[in-house]
């Protein structure tokens, strides 16, 4: 048996840190998988954002594992940076369908030699 | 017992939801996908004190970010042919590989070292992530990074109104050949 199941059911079931933290494990794989699966540029895009989520849910864990602060701060700056990330990123796409009319990377491979 | 009932509906929400952000075909789908992920990550971490991160994942992350991703997602249109067809040979056998191998690494090979080490923060008497407690750290020692995102945002404002007013050229030669 998992020992943290076992540790948790003796204390009376309660949710520990680390619940969350394989929850964001399984979320930021399944954000991975679908940035390497999927083509449309768009979705693609989603899935970095739930990779980004699944990291902040880790940093809260920890936050509140440890009892700090810090991480909670971290999430804000994660925040801050995706946001920024999301605006030009979603800019650079218009701006590559303004001129090629697709959202698959497959067909912009105009670099490739 | 309420927590545990609690995690593990909005467990399974947030999963549920980026399945479906991944699997499905139209692009709006995917959106909702997320926003379901996103809404149950905010309850996460209104279950783990952390409040003020949780209204401003609901605002800015579920309001404005997923508005701004549909937004664009009408403006490319969704009735395009979606791309749900194999170009890669074996591309999923290797993405479920490569996925599951990462998965076996992050929780079985590092369950013990997860949580380790002592909170280095100053606040030892309430570490509830209130308005109060998160400005009085923000303000404090990491002011100088705060001020760097305003920078950084500046920049991405600056950068987004130049690229919204390229200037589109019809290309001449589609295939990228010779252009003379």
């Amino acid at each position: 048996m998992i020992p943290f199941i076992a540790q948790a059911s003796a204390d009376g079931l309660q949710v520990e840190p680390h619940w969350y933290m394989a929850l964001a494990a399984v979320l930021f794989t399944i954000g991975a998988a679908g940035l390497l699966l999927r083509r449309n540029a768009l979705v693609m895009f989603m899935s970095i954002e739930l990779m980004l989520n699944a990291v902040n849910l880790t940093f809260v864990a920890v936050d509140s594992g440890l009892g700090s602060l810090e991480g909670q701060i971290s999430v804000l700056f994660v925040m801050v940076v995706a946001a920024a990330e999301v605006t030009v990123g979603l800019a650079i796409i218009a701006a590559v369908f303004r001129r090629r009319a697709t959202a698959s990377v497959d067909e912009l491979s105009g670099l490739k030699g | 017992m309420v927590e545990v009932i609690l995690f593990a509906i909005f467990a399974l929400a947030a999963l549920a939801g980026a399945l479906v952000m991944v699997s499905a075909r139209n692009p709006v789908y995917s959106a909702m996908g997320l926003l379901l992920t996103m809404f149950s990550i905010a309850v996460f971490y209104i279950m783990n004190g952390a409040h003020f991160v949780a209204a401003v994942q609901v605002l800015i992350y579920a309001g404005a970010v997923m508005t701004l991703f549909l937004f664009v997602i009408m403006l490319i249109g969704v009735d395009r042919a979606v791309d749900t067809d194999e170009t890669i040979p074996l591309q999923r056998p290797m993405v479920m590989l490569l996925g599951g191998g990462l998965l076996f690494l992050v929780i079985f090979a590092a369950w013990d070292v997860w949580i380790t080490g002592t909170a280095s923060g100053v606040c030892a008497v309430d570490c509830t992530g209130t308005i109060e407690n998160v400005s009085d750290e923000l303000f404090g020692a990491w002011l100088l990074p705060f001020e760097a995102t305003v920078l950084l945002l500046t920049i991405a404002a600056v950068g987004t109104v130049a690229l919204a007013q390229f200037a589109v050229k019809p290309r001449l030669v589609e295939s990228g050949g010779e252009e003379e």
